[in-house]
């Protein structure tokens, strides 16, 4: 069983992000970036049924530019067998994303995808669910646990209520929560190992995509910053304060 | 308790830009190995050091090991973590792909070192005295000792340790007593050793003890130590380790720092004698011993730069944080304003890259010296690598007192409080300067072996290399004042190895008074020259519109505030040397 998927170069989640001063985006310049966490877990998903003989092979696709390619070898490294980078200039949003990525899925015949619920960077939450759309195959989201058995493959997915399992059938859509698995260490023989992998690099046009813009970004402003708090003198004070300053009680 | 994050952009900027990491693996014939590789093992062992070592750091400090009946028992979670850290490969980084190793170049090794000493200076000594035993059996040892030992070594799954010191012999290693009795195809081994760092744990299968010890027709001295490896488990005819040697850790020492470290009395042949196996040839241990020895010490003195590094980011997060100052308006700042807290951490921030340069080059030169395509180049290596290693040892294990000194002082009185973390540092620290060779040893070996024996040549070759830099600063505007600083650094270098010729040999006590002065002078140069070489490249990149202009403006800062406010140390060192040994010997015993 082959197993697809797809990661995301974002940036690193111990940066302090900084919006750029003309508030047209998130500054991105000479920021670390990293591998989408919730695609890290996806990796490892992957590599996990790899271990256990389920799957045959894994093959991670990531879209961007050139420098994706070192996301591609950190999940090549963590043990995925091969690579494909779309390569574009920038990020394309979620809808571009998922149509290139259902043109791989054709390609390749993989019998699961797995993505991560989300990157942490746009927190969209969508590509999983259009991918799942575009080619007409079962989705479980939010996965926190995931069994293949047989020509099905049982997923457990984080709700509001709890958990609910869904038995889908193969080839299925699979998108990943953060409770799923705990992403391994690369050791330093598969770092070394990867970058003699396979990385096949292709264009939007190869996959006979044309990225199309159907939002547009307005605007970024960094979060209000905290007001230092104030200590109050009773609880009376505390009541008054909550009703009439913070409006969060109403008068009674 | 405070977080470790390697300083990633800094290491490659050393390794990119002063060192030339690229041209390095070409020359040497590291084919495979470029700058994009190297990031990617230095990203990874980056979290692996946060995530996993550093979090242990100061339970080692505060839990410490126990000796009971079944041995030392290591700090609780060490076993664990050292487990992740076999099966990630990391112990394998530089050793010789025959036995399993990686191949790695040493500079790149190094750079990955300080990661593990910075993270957790007790749980790096395993490794970093495993890596020492894989380098003497590696070049000492028959093929069929290589076969036995090393790949298990190298993979981590034994660890190993070297065993010098005796209660009688120290710095001395003349005086050593160990006796190995032939028997059979191998040799009894019956004595004492002591300071045995690792000497026993809980953590691997089998510890292989490299120990130092006498034939019974050993000469007198020096040349009648032969070298030998004792393994803790005799191997069985399967290669698997089996019935116990008679070696074992007597007791453990109580130490001012590293606590996670178990510094052991290992007892030889209380019973039987244990069994152990010649390395090398009869009476030759000592050489043995010297060919690791600048390996050895380069990566102490790389574990002054990587403590340093870790009480500076401790440090930097206090003076960030703690509201001691008011404003007119009544809000409070922190004391990174104050710019006594700002000289503190400029002094701390720019001694570590300085010393982070010193460290990074001189592994370099081990690199150039093993791998030399011909022999002019190997020879001109080696002396430079000869050169560079007291002043790697000497010099930052020195300079990190002072760093973790002020690293604690930042903290005010939470320094002196072992809960922020900085007191651990600072003890940690401490015995920096004194084992693999004190600093005086150091010195001796800078003045005696490597200066008086070649009549100055390598410090003078260093030098003709230093005056590159100071006219490639000169010849830059923003960087000429830099350049002049580097220039009377170098005249300083310069005087002060025509006094040590000149003085020599007319006062025998000329060159050991003055060689600590003298190996501080030549590691602020080589600091200095480093930097201002570190300065040249950020503002080429700066100029290209490459790399981070933030990151590379501070550089040019930090240069700057090297010249300003460490290189004049130079001067002092200088007219202290010329002073000669004239009061240093003056009083009679019996005045002190």
């Amino acid at each position: 069983m082959k197993v697809l998927v797809a990661v995301k170069r974002v940036i690193d989640y111990n940066v302090k992000v900084r919006v750029k001063s003309d508030h047209t985006d998130v500054d991105l310049a000479n920021v670390k970036m990293a591998l989408n966490p919730f695609c890290e877990i996806a990796v490892e998903e992957a590599v996990r049924l790899k271990e256990a003989g389920t799957a045959s092979e894994v093959v991670v696709v990531s879209i961007g530019p050139k420098a994706c390619q070192e996301q591609i070898r950190t999940a090549l490294a963590l043990g995925a067998d091969r690579g494909i980078q779309i390569e574009t200039d920038t990020m394309p949003e979620s809808l571009n994303v998922a149509k290139l990525l259902a043109k791989v899925v054709e390609a390749e015949q993989p019998q699961l995808v797995i993505l991560g619920k989300q990157s942490i960077d746009a927190d969209n939450n969508q590509t999983g669910q259009m991918l799942g759309a575009l080619l007409d195959l079962p989705q479980g989201t939010f996965a926190s646990d995931v069994k293949v058995a047989g020509d099905k493959v049982n997923v457990t997915r984080e709700v509001d209520g709890g958990l609910q399992t869904l038995a889908l059938n193969l080839p299925a859509i699979v998108t990943t929560d953060l409770r799923l698995n705990e992403p391994r260490y690369a050791s330093l023989p598969n770092i070394m190992k990867a970058k003699k992998k396979p990385l096949e690099v292709k264009t939007p046009t190869d996959l006979g995509v044309e990225l199309k813009s159907h939002t547009r970004l307005l605007n970024v402003t960094p979060p209000a910053e905290r007001q230092a708090g104030i200590r109050v003198s009773s609880v009376d004070e505390l009541v008054d304060k909550l009703k009439n300053e913070a409006k969060v009680l109403r008068g009674g | 308790m405070s977080e470790y994050k390697h300083p990633l952009k800094d290491t490659e900027f050393v390794l990119n830009e002063v060192v030339g990491l690229d041209d390095l693996c070409h020359e040497s014939g590291f084919e495979e190995i470029n700058a994009e590789l190297a990031s990617a093992i230095l990203t990874e062992a980056g979290k692996f050091g946060s995530a996993v070592l550093s979090p242990l750091n100061v339970v080692g400090d505060t839990q410490g090991v126990k000796l009971t009946e079944k041995g030392v028992e290591e700090t609780s979670g060490f076993k664990q973590a050292y487990r992740q850290f076999a099966e990630g490969g990391w112990n394998s980084l530089i050793a010789d792909e025959a036995f399993g190793g990686q191949g790695l170049p040493n500079v790149l090794g190094t750079a990955v070192n300080e990661i593990w000493q910075s993270a957790n200076l007790s749980f790096g000594l395993c490794p970093l005295l495993t890596q020492g035993a894989v380098e003497a059996i590696s070049h000492h040892g028959s093929d069929e000792l290589k076969q036995t030992w090393l790949p298990k070594m190298i993979s981590g799954e034994w660890t190993g340790t070297m065993n010098l010191t005796e209660p009688d012999a120290g710095t001395d290693l003349a005086a050593i007593k160990t006796r190995a009795v032939p028997e059979e195809d191998h040799y009894r081994i019956i004595g004492q050793k002591i300071f045995i760092t690792w000497g026993d744990h809980q953590m691997t299968g089998n510890i292989i003890h490299l120990v130092l010890a006498r034939l019974p027709d050993a000469p007198a001295g020096v040349k009648g130590i032969s070298l030998f490896v004792v393994p803790k488990f005799l191997l069985d005819e399967n290669g698997h380790p089996g019935k116990r040697n008679d070696v074992h850790c007597v007791s453990v020492e109580h130490k001012l720092g590293i606590h996670g470290s178990p510094t052991c009395v290992m007892s030889y042949g209380d019973n039987e004698g244990a069994i152990g196996y010649l390395v090398g040839e009869p009476h030759k241990g000592l050489s043995c011993m010297f060919t690791m020895m600048n390996c050895a010490r380069q990566a102490v003195g790389l574990q002054g730069v990587a403590i340093a590094e870790r009480s500076y980011q401790q440090a930097l997060a206090y003076a960030k944080e703690r509201l001691q100052g008011t404003n007119r308006d009544g809000s409070r700042f922190s004391i990174i304003k104050f710019p006594d807290v700002r000289r503190m951490l400029m002094q701390m921030k720019s001694s570590i890259e300085a010393m982070r340069c010193v460290a990074l080059v001189g592994a370099a030169s081990v690199d150039r010296a093993g791998r030399a395509q011909d022999e002019a180049t190997r020879r001109k290596a080696l002396a430079r690598l000869e050169l560079l290693t007291p002043i790697v040892k000497g010099w930052c294990t020195e300079l990190a007192q002072e760093v973790t000194y002020l690293g604690t002082q930042i903290n005010g009185g939470m320094g002196f409080i072992e809960e922020t973390g900085s007191a651990q540092h600072y003890r940690d620290a401490r015995i920096l300067t004194i084992y693999e060779g004190t600093t005086g040893i150091q010195a001796l070996d800078l003045v005696g072996r490597k200066t008086l024996l070649n009549r100055g040549e390598s410090l003078a070759e260093l030098m003709t290399e230093i005056e590159q830099t100071v006219m490639a600063l000169e010849d830059q505007a923003t960087l000429a004042a830099q350049g002049r600083a580097l220039r009377k650094a170098l005249d300083a270098g310069q005087a002060a190895r025509r006094w040590l010729l000149d003085n020599a040999s007319s006062d025998p006590s000329a060159a050991g008074s003055v060689s600590v002065q003298f190996m501080m002078l030549f590691g602020y140069l080589c600091g200095g020259w480093l930097m201002g070489h570190s300065a040249l490249r950020a503002q080429t990149l700066l100029g290209a519109g490459k790399g981070d202009p933030e990151y590379l403006k501070a550089k040019l800062v930090t240069a700057q505030f090297f010249s300003e406010q460490l290189l004049p140390r130079t001067q002092a060192s200088l007219e202290a040397i010329q002073a000669g040994s004239g009061s240093i010997m003056a009083l009679n015993e019996d005045q002190f």
